[in-house]
């Protein structure tokens, strides 16, 4: 049996359809993933994303240390300000991507699931002498409320005690509320809040949301909306053999005024030229595209599909495509047919709108 | 829970077929294979007076999230398909057994559908496979 969160009851009484992510059971959906999708994209949903491992950073050093560790400068954001961030190896490759959350003068980050161990011992290797304490908070559950009716749920469903703050935080900002630390960060492309609560108070977090209308969300949804929202899956659009600049991620890098790990192999890549990027593929002929799916320029391979679905809310096949050349006719393979493409530049929605715009070839 | 309807014949591999009383075999999905697969996006048919050998692809059926291959449950010709399907796959979500029928063999030995799996057999199956 794998790792079940705090949660797991109530998506059982919900009539959650389960999945193993990584060794966790999830819900993959309570019905309908489409239903759900549409629920985000049109008023609120509640995502149960506990299976997330939770990292504090403390210590007189933690600064020191995260801005030697990511690829991101967590020094160069404002008080509240979380950061987007890629933590690379020495070769540029991506080990992770996280969120680092302000927590004081320290730091909270949350990392994927699936690579929690190999980042919790990589950051102890980097460890150098630096003053902090990496502290995997496994006492703590984290719900997403996501929408456009996510704030006005949050404020009804959470106790008034937050409500100060949560009115009070700007896109990307994050603080700590009493034993609750509130972030305005997601994973669809929709207003929200990602709320970090101990286990023995996201239960009534999760009914009270439920109460006041916020439907649960599984991770099948999750997926399709951070498809539509452009944002990366890690171990499916980047890993250890691909560097920031391969996947749409250069904006993640602050390569100025310090020296972090990997910083030496993407200003290598830099000078010698990035080969191919993350781009956006529409289709609009019948068929889905899918992971792993070849990509053609004027009938030459140039690389591969990384992520591909089904849009709900545009009706048509999108999908990430890691690319050397799109300067031609752009195809992609299913099953032995060749349909054309349009390469687009990510996010395809945003806000329940459609929002890409055709790439400008370079 | 999934249904199992007692006059239909089943492969292992999800598709249903149906001997009508004009001697045409209809296929479809089953109800365990739509609940699995979730919203049904995009259904790909075999064409018109193709002639399908038992056990060979038919076509795909799409979900949001998965793409999967339908195989003909006996030999025949295809002598109708279910053009609703191209404009409204979700009927296969809705009414499996149906209105969400994928196509019609006319087939070249009815006695094919004998070896396929009765209801009983094929609920098993799926129970197995569920756990």
């Amino acid at each position: 049996m794998g790792h079940r969160t705090t949660l797991y009851p109530q998506h059982v009484q919900a009539g959650a359809r389960f999945v193993d992510f990584a060794g966790w059971e999830m819900p993959v959906h309570y019905g309908s993933l489409v239903q759900e999708h549409h629920t985000v994209r049109g008023h609120a949903g509640a995502f149960d994303v506990s299976h997330m491992t939770v990292v504090d950073i403390r210590g007189l050093e933690a600064g020191r240390f995260l801005s030697r560790v990511l690829a991101n400068d967590v020094r160069r954001v404002g008080p509240r300000k979380a950061i987007y961030s890629a933590m690379l190896n020495a070769e540029g490759g991506i080990l992770d991507d996280l969120i680092v959350y302000p927590l004081n003068d320290e730091y909270r980050m949350v990392v994927n699931c699936a690579t929690r161990n190999k980042d919790l011992a990589w950051l102890r290797e980097q460890l150098a002498g630096d003053q902090c304490t990496i502290d995997a908070r496994d006492d703590l559950s984290i719900v997403a409320v996501q929408g456009p009716q996510a704030i006005s749920a949050c404020l009804k469903a959470f106790p008034v005690a937050h409500h100060e703050v949560l009115e009070n935080l700007k896109v990307f900002e994050g603080t700590p509320s009493g034993t609750w630390y509130i972030a305005r960060t997601g994973y669809t492309g929709e207003q929200g809040v990602e709320v970090i609560v101990p286990n023995e108070e996201v239960v009534d977090l999760w009914q009270e949301l439920n109460t006041m209308g916020v439907q649960p969300i599984g991770l099948g949804a999750r997926d399709t909306l951070r498809l539509e929202a452009g944002l990366n899956l890690y171990g499916s659009d980047m890993d250890e053999s691909v560097t920031p600049f391969e996947s749409n991620m250069a904006w993640t890098v602050v390569l100025e005024d310090r020296e972090f790990i990997g910083r030496q192999a993407l200003t290598e890549q830099l000078a010698r030229g990035v080969q191919r990027n993350l781009v956006g593929l529409v289709m609009d002929g019948k068929g889905v595209m899918r992971a792993g799916y070849p990509v053609f320029c004027d009938d030459r391979p140039v690389g591969s599909v990384t992520s591909g679905a089904f849009s709900p809310t545009l009706s048509k096949s999108i999908a990430l495509a890691r690319l050397s050349d799109t300067r031609g006719q752009m195809c992609v393979g299913i099953r032995g047919r060749k349909l054309n493409v349009e390469v687009v530049r990510p996010p395809f929605v945003k806000n329940g709108k459609q929002v890409f715009k055709p790439a400008i070839s370079s | 829970m999934a249904e199992y309807p007692d006059d239909l014949r089943f492969l292992a591999s999800h598709e249903w077929a149906r001997l009508e009383e004009d001697g045409l075999v209809t296929v479809g999905i089953s109800d365990f294979a739509q609940e699995e697969l979730g919203d049904v996006v995009f259904v790909e048919l075999p064409e018109l007076d193709a002639e399908l050998a038992a056990r060979s692809e038919a076509g795909v059926v799409e979900s949001v999230k998965a793409a999967s291959d339908i195989y003909a449950p006996v030999s025949g010709t295809v002598v109708a398909i279910n053009e609703a399907l191209e404009d409204a796959p979700e009927t296969v979500n809705d009414s499996p057994y149906d209105d969400g029928w994928f196509f019609r063999i006319s087939p070249t030995d009815p006695a094919e559908l004998d070896g396929l799996l009765s209801a009983e057999d094929y609920r098993r199956h799926c129970e197995e496979e569920s756990h």
